[in-house]
């Protein structure tokens, strides 16, 4: 077999951040107040409706500022307000 | 058992933070939730052109830890049946087939690909995400565009057909499982997954999937309209067990208290309806009751 031959894998291998680093998109950045928040498992609305999955299922709740996209649905779903959007300078 | 819980959800990612999807994208909210139905590391996925294929990256990296098949946007359908095929030839039968497509790759261009799969009974589950047009490519009109929704291919007296009805088109090809989710029910979005993942045959799901930059809502808004799509009758959430009709989730509620919203609160938060002529809201408005209570006629029928 030639060297020419050697078959080529066109095989992506997943890895965070494809599209960089998706937080520079944001033009609002969630805050959270961990008074305000229920901190019980049976809530994390935030985690269920993230898109991108950025919000941690643990509390204290984190959230991940290098990639959340700053969608602001976190800060609109959470029952209890606790999740504000604060302009970025 | 149904999940009503948040708890119940598994909390394993299979989506990397970073994608290329828009914030507040409907789609990347309904793929997270319906591959943490799926089992890792034995699903694999079939994708035509779409946002779903800029999804998955640009070589060499992928945000998604499922392998996934990019396929010609017509062929959806036939690339899966050969996946399924493979499988089968390689004695490898615990994998499930998932094909991800959009209402263009599902309504109008991937539909010959689609109904040959479904009538050779392919052993796979068909997704299409329906954002109600050609997103990807800049808002273009698809036969899934609601009447009235001004797209970049309708921009003067906007869109003047009613949406296609897909479901009775696959509804024809005898499947034993077929669906509607919306991601703004991920519970009931998942349990329909979950449970196609265990039915042998074609299975087939669709997902109403609201996209923020093309109907012209604000990223916030995404779950509140999704919401507000089942509210209104413009969505019915259902499912169809060999031929038995049942209403789900919200659909089921409002069976039973009654439809509160209507057609005209639905379409207020999005600028594609501000061209929509009074003519055309009420012709909207009389098909979506006309959906409805064939939905509602035919779910007390079969659950008597």
């Amino acid at each position: 077999m030639s060297e020419n031959s050697t078959p080529i894998r066109t095989v992506s291998t997943p890895a965070e951040g494809e599209a960089g680093k998706t937080g520079d998109w944001r033009s609002q950045t969630p805050k959270i107040d961990h008074e305000k928040c229920s901190q019980k498992d049976s809530c994390l609305l935030c985690w269920l409706y993230c898109p991108d999955g950025v919000i941690s299922s643990t509390f204290p709740l984190e959230i991940n500022l290098t990639y959340c996209k700053g969608c602001g649905i976190c800060a609109e779903e959470c029952p209890r307000k606790a999740i504000e959007m604060v302009d970025d300078k | 058992m149904a999940t009503t819980s948040v708890k119940q959800l598994p909390k394993t990612e299979m989506i990397l933070p970073g994608t290329r999807s828009c914030a507040g994208c409907g789609l990347m909210l309904t793929y997270r939730h319906a591959l943490k139905a799926l089992d890792e590391g034995k699903t694999i996925v079939a994708v035509p052109a779409s946002c779903m294929t800029v999804l998955h990256g640009v070589y060499p990296i992928t945000p998604v830890k499922v392998v996934c098949i990019n396929n010609p946007f017509a062929a959806t359908g036939a690339a899966a049946s050969g996946i399924v095929a493979g499988l089968k030839a390689t004695g490898k039968s615990d994998y499930t087939v998932v094909a991800f497509a959009g209402d263009g790759g599902t309504y109008d261009i991937g539909i010959q690909a689609l109904s040959g799969a479904l009538e050779r009974g392919v052993n796979f589950i068909y997704i299409c995400y329906d954002n109600e047009g050609y997103m990807n490519t800049g808002t273009q009109r698809s036969s899934a565009s609601p009447m009235g929704a001004v797209t970049s291919t309708t921009p003067i007296l906007a869109k003047l057909q009613h949406k296609k009805d897909m479901i009775r088109i696959v509804e024809a090809h005898d499947l034993p499982y077929i669906a509607t989710g919306s991601p703004a029910f991920p519970f009931d979005l998942f349990d329909k997954v979950k449970y196609a993942k265990d039915v042998l045959g074609s299975r087939y799901i669709e997902v109403h999937a609201p996209c923020p930059p093309g109907w012209g809502f604000p990223n916030k808004d995404l779950v509140k309209i999704g919401k507000l799509a089942v509210e209104s009758g413009i969505h019915v959430l259902f499912e169809i067990r060999e031929g038995r009709f049942s209403l789900t989730s919200q659909s089921l509620v409002m069976a039973k208290k009654g439809r509160k919203k209507n057609v005209s609160d639905y379409i207020k938060g999005q600028t594609r309806f501000k061209r929509i002529s009074g003519d055309h809201l009420a012709q909207l408005q009389e098909f979506t009751d006309r959906k409805w209570n064939e939905s509602l006629e035919r779910h007390f029928r079969d659950n008597p």
